[in-house]
């Protein structure tokens, strides 16, 4: 109702001037308080307006954070999607690298591919000659090169004694200053803990064209790492979905039941009531504390595993259940009694009521309730720290049962390591959180739109 | 034979039966007259079948992987050398986890000791036998099942109201898991803290201002004794929350007042979602940003004007939950203003008051009790976030008012009590259920109040 207000704002005021002004005209014992009105009428309309200024103000300082909120994770997280590589040519000297003819796949593992790297750059810059500088040159390639050439070597073995040209990922420090496309001409102009001398380095591969930036795929293929080159979301991201499968399947049809019950079949009495002050509470309930129930129940009493998304997908769906629950009721509660009554009409139990015709109609917002409450499930943290899915998880999880963590979990860990390349890392890992989140309340939002009925 | 095989197994019987069973009901019906003579649809007669074989399987395996663990755990005691038994429960316990893992490690024989091979063997022939038992139970009890009530199908057999009576008790079961959880919460955390104040007396939890729950893990070890004073806990929380809310309430409340009472309909149908997105974003990631962003960017301006900040400053966290928390008192604002009938507001006008007069002085204090209750709502969530004050507040517990130094909250100390290494009966860990006990009243009785006052001023109204 108050939608349309706005719009008889002006007819507001005006009638409340003209209240003031018509008596002034020709009712002389009322000149008092009417001179007194108008004497105070423009301090009334500076406040109205500071009033409605407040509003405004309000509004816009809480959308105006939000943008410095999503701008600042966006600028920080962007440059973690892309990564900077360094062309090396290199021959994959046997002996540099400690192979015999055949290698084993152990003499492979212990393969001395750092120090091919090392002499590769010893090759690409010839007159670094002292020792200091040489140790700065070695720094520009990430260690993750070595795995590169592992790979390499280990799927196509043939390739040993051969002259390969190929992109080793640079390291964190130098991959920062060639994606920031800083001047590296001028080194003082450039923050970082590079030298100059290894700006100078950088400098000349870069004037040579071989360096470049690609898409980070290792970010989407990797679990977690120490090395923040090397640190991927995989894992999260598996661990997420596994944890979320098991709170939908729990979850949907124990809450779509409970609101049946509650909304159909439940007798108006005292335990009805109870149960309805006890899903309302819940809603209300720290998240963190459904951890400690967890913890107490599933882990310590039931030895359950720890850190695995089974668990934590029970402790998510307690935690959702009423918010789907609530979500359900409103949308079965919106379903006209006309059509219980026509159901009924023609002969329907309770019951076949209930499947045939009003949980169908009701079904979308049923959905909608639910796909908000999972995205709540999706972004949830604290309940799963207590149940131990902070574990530094490198292996992608298999199973509803391995060790897992999520990826607000994740987010979480990265946050708290000391090493600078983690901050953009943190960052890209929130924005793949919230492009999730955002996915998940748009599907959410047609489908209201869509199947939504007005009766 | 894992416990998937066994489940999907059950689910084809239990689909096997439902699909005989209605096979038996239209044979019946076909001999005699039609499926009208039936007393129930032929698929009712179906699911009768198909719920007696899945449903006492399905409690079976449940309730056998329920009890699984603790049972081979006992079984496990008498593989426990002598030497161990001695040590005491903790060091029993540890050998049988070192027991567990190189039973699930698959490489038994890497073990040099012989006593842990043969336990870790044993152990995985328990298992084995204990799933192949499983599977013979809950199959036959399925198969038997589903032959009673296959037996029973006759013309008049009443299969729809049985199912139906069936499904109900399915419905209320499950209506009355919230229960169920609500009970759980408050039994699992009452019992370890009342384990925890066996040790620590509740007077000294609850009025000790020394908070330092190391306690020596070693007996001989030196200058940690533990002490458990919750109040710098109780005064952080209070502190990080009332920033929190002073923040939150101008805000949250004025942006209320602005779309229910001015803006368009077309800018409040743009505006609200957008608010609505704050509250949707994790808070992981409002941690971030507080212990990034905002904690140096308050730092520096401290600095700027000659005031010492901590790095880890309760104005910091308060404010980023005050921001996060504006949609909650907004929109629970929001819906309470736009119930003050309308008809107070024409009459306000009336009587010529401007709309911010009669915002103020006829709106507001109608709305106020709902407003209290919404407040109070939005109070109970500030007192209970965690990821925010986990990332940005510090973790030394500072008997202190000043919104610029470090302070640390109960969820802090809850997370940090129970995410490191700690064995778990120490007084360490038995705290962190303490201090939930205490967040789980606390809030409780503010939900509790605060969905009453809105509840009650709703009625006057509708």
């Amino acid at each position: 109702m108050t939608d349309s207000d706005s719009g008889k704002d002006s007819g507001d005021s005006d009638m409340s001037k003209q209240n003031a002004a018509q008596p002034s005209t020709n009712d002389s014992p009322k000149r008092d308080t009417t001179s007194l009105v108008k004497a105070t009428l423009a301090r009334r309309y500076a406040a109205e307006k500071r009033f409605k200024f407040y509003g405004i103000f309000a509004i816009a300082a809480s959308l105006a954070f939000l943008v410095v909120l999503l701008t600042s994770i966006f600028i920080k997280g962007w440059p973690a999607f892309t990564h900077a590589y360094v062309k090396m040519n290199m021959t994959l000297d046997a002996d540099t690298l400690g192979l015999s003819e055949n290698p084993t796949s152990q003499e492979l593992r212990a393969a001395n591919f750092s120090g091919l790297i090392k002499e590769s750059l010893r090759e690409r810059f010839p007159d670094v000659t002292k020792r200091k500088a040489k140790k700065e040159l070695y720094q520009l390639i990430s260690s993750s090169g070595e795995y590169q050439l592992y790979n390499m070597v280990k799927d196509n073995p043939e390739i040993v004694g051969t002259t390969i040209e190929t992109w080793l990922p640079a390291d964190d420090e130098l991959a920062a200053v060639l994606k920031s496309g800083d001047d590296l001409s001028n080194p003082e102009s450039i923050v970082t803990r590079m030298s100059d001398q290894q700006i100078g380095f950088a400098k000349t591969l870069k004037d040579a064209g071989e360096t470049q930036t690609r898409f980070n795929k290792v970010f989407f293929t990797n679990g977690d790492s120490r090395e923040p080159e090397q640190a991927g979301i995989k894992a999260a991201l598996i661990g997420s979905a596994l944890t979320l499968l098991v709170t939908f399947i729990l979850s949907f049809p124990i809450a779509v039941a409970a609101a049946i019950y509650l909304e159909e079949f439940a007798p108006q009495n005292k335990w009805t009531d109870i149960v309805e002050v006890n899903i309302n509470n819940l809603a209300a309930v720290p998240s963190i504390v459904f951890g400690l129930l967890g913890l107490a129940v599933f882990i310590n009493f039931f030895h359950l595993p720890r850190s695995a998304p089974v668990v934590g997908g029970i402790v998510l769906s307690l935690m959702t259940l009423p918010t789907i629950i609530i979500a359900s009721r409103a949308a079965l509660k919106a379903v006209p009694p006309s059509i219980r009554e026509a159901a009924r009409g023609l002969g329907a139990s309770e019951q076949q009521v209930v499947w045939h015709h009003v949980l169908p109609l009701a079904m979308p917002g049923i959905l909608t309730g639910t796909i908000i409450g999972l995205a709540q499930a999706l972004g949830e943290t604290a309940p799963l720290l207590m149940i131990g899915m902070v574990a530094f998880i490198v292996d992608i999880p298999a199973g509803f049962t391995d060790a897992a963590t999520v990826l607000p979990v994740q987010v979480f860990l990265w946050a708290d390591s000391p090493e600078r390349g983690f901050v953009e890392k943190t960052s890209a890992a929130i924005i793949v959180l919230l492009g999730f989140l955002i996915l998940m309340n748009a599907v959410a939002v047609l489908l209201r739109k869509r199947f939504e009925r007005r009766w | 034979m894992s416990t998937t095989t066994i489940l999907l197994v059950a689910v084809c019987l239990a689909f096997v039966s439902f699909v005989m069973g209605r096979q038996k009901a239209y044979r019946i019906a076909g001999s005699s007259g039609g499926v009208n003579q039936l007393h129930s649809l032929p698929g009712h007669y179906g699911l009768m079948v198909g719920l007696w074989c899945a449903l006492p399987a399905l409690a079976i395996i449940i309730g056998w992987k329920l009890f699984e663990g603790p049972i081979v755990s006992s079984l496990l005691d008498n593989s426990v050398p002598l030497a161990i038994l001695e040590q005491g429960d903790k060091r029993i316990e540890l050998y049988k986890n070192e027991i567990n893992n190189l039973a699930a490690s698959g490489n038994i024989t890497a073990d040099p000791d012989p006593a842990k091979k043969q336990a870790a063997t044993h152990l995985n022939t328990l298992r084995s036998y204990s799933s192949v038992a499983l599977f013979l139970f809950s199959i036959a009890v399925a198969i038997i099942g589903a032959a009673l009530a296959y037996r029973k199908i006759k013309l008049k057999t009443r299969a729809r109201p049985i199912v139906e009576r069936i499904i109900e008790f399915f419905l209320l079961a499950s209506a009355l898991i919230a229960i169920l959880t609500t009970v759980g919460i408050v039994f699992s955390v009452f019992f370890e803290a009342m384990r925890f104040f066996s040790q620590v007396s509740v007077i000294e939890f609850i009025t000790g201002t020394k908070w330092s729950p190391q306690t020596a893990i070693r007996v001989d070890q030196a200058g940690s004794s533990g002490s458990f004073g919750a109040i710098p806990l109780f005064l952080g929380t209070l502190l990080i929350s009332a920033i929190a809310m002073i923040v939150a309430v101008p805000f949250g409340l004025m942006s209320a007042i602005y779309l229910a009472e001015y803006a368009s309909p077309r800018t409040r149908a743009i505006v609200k979602p957008l608010l609505e997105i704050l509250a949707g974003i994790p808070t992981v990631v409002y941690g971030f940003f507080a212990a990034l962003t905002v904690a140096p960017l308050i730092r520096n301006l401290g600095e700027h004007i000659g005031l010492s900040v901590s790095s880890e400053s309760a104005l910091a966290a308060g404010t980023v939950m005050g921001i996060m928390i504006i949609p909650f008192v907004s929109s629970l604002s929001d819906d309470v203003i736009t119930a003050v009938p309308q008809a107070m507001r024409d009459g306000s006008s009336g009587l010529g008051a401007t709309k911010s007069e009669t915002v103020r002085k006829v709106v507001f204090p109608a709305a106020l009790p709902g407003i209290v209750g919404g407040v109070l709502l939005a109070a109970s969530r500030a007192i209970g976030e965690t990821m925010i004050v986990v990332m940005a507040a510090g973790l030394a517990a500072n008997l202190t008012i000043n919104p610029l130094e470090a302070v640390t909250t109960v969820t802090v100390q809850i997370v940090t009590l129970l995410t490191g290494d700690q064995e778990f009966d120490s007084a360490k860990t038995l705290a962190a259920f303490a201090l939930g006990l205490l967040l789980f009243i606390t809030t409780l009785i503010l939900n509790v109040i605060a969905l009453r006052v809105v509840r009650k001023y709703r009625e006057q109204y509708d």
